[in-house]
């Protein structure tokens, strides 16, 4: 099923960013062992000229993967109407084995380019870019993920048949099934907005303190990563359930849908905004010493720790919103 | 990020003034996007409404058509298989359907025959479509005679002639009561076309359409969401089809981007060598060009699917209706429905402006690392 066009939009944009980052590397490699910013060679002259093409690439190369998620996901929900079976995004993930690794590879480099542009993006404001080969070398780990990404996605699009009978999110997400997913979705609401709201609340503290006093720099990127997950936990404990006012509907993809007026995204985006952001943070922090970056670093770090804050009690406020705004009645008084 | 805003403002505002300097370059590449967005556009927007149409259109279908098989064909339903059936949980309706083609020699086209249950036609009257009126000339209170397949001849009197709303389902149909139908293909006293099922709730579609057949194994029975889905599948696949056969323009289009975007006039190089001697960076002026790249994107964009718009749901998009609409004699006239698709839009995005930001990058870096000195002498 090659011939959708978001699909072919898809490969387009993976397969650029692959074919972009295979013509940076040797270049990668140059700069990792040639690279000396005292030197006034002409070697140099050329490498330092060369690495504004290679940085703006790569800032092209990660954005576009940012959207491309995005449009994976939603791609993903429209197309399940063509298999049978499929009711949401899940369905469509689970026409073959590859669909949801694609998925969470396509989210890994997401993540891993958001941290990427942050080291850049430092890098690009100190005089004497003191992060140059970190930064290519951290491209040439980027490079295999994005090409496996890619190689997953083409799988998973290649073996798209519409005579396959997939299952639906009902069956994946119920808490009779098993599995990680149908643990969680098994998880009573009560104890599962404690977990949600705790880690938040944790998270958006954490990030805030550090938005602040620009201490605790890991522990917020951690709690970031933490938070993350608990929302996650969260949608698919109780937020969804509050969402679809229904008291066994756990799926966390039904609510991308038009039914349901789109809400998942007000919950999503910020979301993977505000983890960037967070894990954009601990990121940086292993460059807080470097000389050059002293004062840049944790300027930076503190707007990215702020970001994450606001993120996360915009989703917070969001769910609460949602869980409020529901009919459905979960916890008796 | 006020400071930010700030810069970002004087870059764009730069960037405009230098656009407006070299018009003539900038407006041959400007029509070539817009151009291309607006054929895309066309062909997305277009699929997007005749998908649109389908769903419309089979809403009001039964939810299940069962039919009869007879060595692996189409067959007649013989009597008594409806009470066969019987009654199954959750089907409301059960209704037998007399229809048929009729093929015109005179207009060298095929009608659909029917014989509808819920509204009487009346004894040797017909109402029809409104193609059919259309092609053979029919207003109400006109005869028209066809031959019957066994070579008799029968008149019908016209009474009428359906809406023009309902003309995507209705162009080449003609109804008749069933006396007449029967007596016009000379069909068998009791037996029907097909039969319609209609279900209430449509995840119990599946199990009556099991259960069906399980009581008449001769039997077919077909799903309204299974029609939907080669309906969305087929338009899909035909939209996917046209953009990788335009795929060839996109890659047209990223090469004269190239080549623009690389060919710097000597006044262009001058300019940037001025810059760089007054202060400006190679980074500033990768942004500048970025913005550059950036503000005719956007305008060709905007305007390309405008004018997509407009072709599509104002003139009924004469440039790609062969192709994505399929076509027969009497193929209904119909207008479109506006809707705009935001994964369409999205996707046109990475179709367009995508390839064009990837084809600039080397050449607007190549400009950006120019020596001042060097740009200057030149």
């Amino acid at each position: 099923m090659l011939f959708q066009p978001a699909i072919i939009a898809l490969l387009l944009a993976s397969g650029v960013a692959v074919a972009m980052l295979t013509a940076a590397a040797p270049f990668a490699v140059q700069v990792i062992r040639q690279w000396d910013i005292a030197s006034g060679s002409e070697r140099q002259l050329a490498l330092e000229r060369r690495t504004y093409l290679f940085s703006t690439l790569a800032v092209f190369i990660m954005v576009v993967q940012l959207v491309a998620l995005l449009l994976f996901v939603f791609n993903a929900d429209r197309m399940s109407e063509m298999f049978v079976g499929a009711m949401c995004a899940v369905g469509t993930l689970n026409v073959n084995p590859w669909g949801f690794p694609a998925l969470l590879a396509q989210m890994a480099v997401f993540f891993l380019a958001a941290a990427w542009l942050a080291v850049n993006h430092v890098d690009t404001r100190a005089p004497d870019y003191p992060l140059v080969r970190v930064k290519y070398a951290l491209l040439l780990i980027l490079l295999p993920a994005l090409a496996f990404s890619f190689g997953l996605q083409l799988k998973y699009f290649l073996g798209l048949k519409a005579d396959v009978i997939t299952s639906c999110c009902g069956s994946l997400f119920s808490g009779d099934a098993k599995g990680l997913a149908a643990e969680v979705a098994a998880l009573k609401p009560v104890p599962a907005m404690l977990l949600f709201y705790g880690t938040i609340a944790v998270s958006a503290g954490l990030t805030f303190r550090h938005a602040r006093t620009r201490r605790g720099g890991y522990a917020a990127a951690a709690a970031s990563a933490a938070a993350f997950v608990a929302t996650l936990v969260g949608v698919l404990s109780f937020v969804s359930l509050y969402i679809y006012e229904h008291p066994n509907h756990h799926c966390p993809f039904c609510i991308l849908k038009p039914e349901y007026g789109h809400q998942g995204y007000w919950l999503y985006v910020p979301l993977f905004a505000a983890t960037a952001a967070g894990l954009g943070v601990g990121a940086l922090q292993p460059f807080r010493q470097v000389a050059s970056l002293k004062d840049i670093v944790p300027a930076v770090s503190a707007r990215l720790a702020s970001i994450a804050a606001i993120g996360y009690l915009l989703v917070a406020a969001i769910a609460t919103m949602m869980v409020l705004r529901s009919n459905l009645i979960l916890i008796e008084h | 990020m006020n400071a930010w805003i700030e810069k970002q403002r004087h870059l764009i505002d730069f960037t405009l003034a230098s656009l407006a300097r070299r018009r003539t370059k900038n407006f041959g590449l400007l029509l070539v996007y817009t151009l291309l967005v607006f054929v895309l556009a066309s062909v997305a927007l277009y699929t997007h409404a005749l998908r649109q149409e389908a769903a419309q259109v089979l809403k009001q279908s039964p939810e299940i058509i069962l039919q009869r098989m007879v060595a692996g064909r189409h067959d007649l339903i013989p009597p008594g298989y409806i009470e066969k059936i019987g009654r199954i949980r959750g089907v409301q309706a059960i209704e037998g359907r007399l229809w048929g083609y009729y093929y015109d020699p005179v207009v060298k086209a095929n009608y659909t025959f029917m014989a509808p249950a819920a509204e009487a036609v009346r004894p040797g009257t017909l109402t029809v479509g409104p193609a059919v009126a259309r092609s053979r000339g029919l207003a109400p209170g006109n005869t028209i005679s066809f031959r019957a397949y066994s070579g008799k001849l029968f008149s019908f009197t016209v009474a009428g002639v359906l809406p023009h709303s309902s003309e995507l389902v209705s162009a080449d149909l003609v109804l008749m009561s069933e006396a007449d139908f029967r007596a016009f293909f000379a069909y068998p006293a009791g037996h029907h076309t097909d039969i319609a099922l209609s279900v209430a709730n449509p995840l119990e579609v599946r199990n009556v359409a099991a259960k069906l057949a399980a009581v008449l194994p001769d039997s077919r029975p077909i799903l309204r969401e299974e029609v939907l889905r080669t309906y969305a599948s087929v338009f899909d696949w035909r939209e996917g089809i046209v953009l990788a056969l335009l795929s060839a323009a996109i890659f047209a289009f990223a090469i004269l981007a190239w080549e623009k975007a690389s060919g710097l006039s000597a006044e262009e190089k001058r300019e940037i060598g001025i810059l760089k001697a007054i202060g400006w960076e190679t980074g500033d002026i990768i942004k500048m060009k970025l913005w550059e790249g950036g503000l005719i994107s956007f305008t060709a964009f905007l305007v390309g699917f405008i004018a997509a718009y407009v072709q599509v749901f104002r003139f009924g998009a004469p440039l790609f209706e062969p192709v994505l609409k399929g076509w027969s004699v009497l193929y209904p006239r119909f207008e479109l429905v506006p809707a705009i698709d935001s994964l369409q839009v999205a996707t046109l995005f990475f179709f367009t402006v995508f390839p064009y930001m990837a084809a600039v990058l080397v050449p607007i870096w190549r400009a950006a690392i120019t020596d001042p000195d060097a740009a200057m002498r030149s």
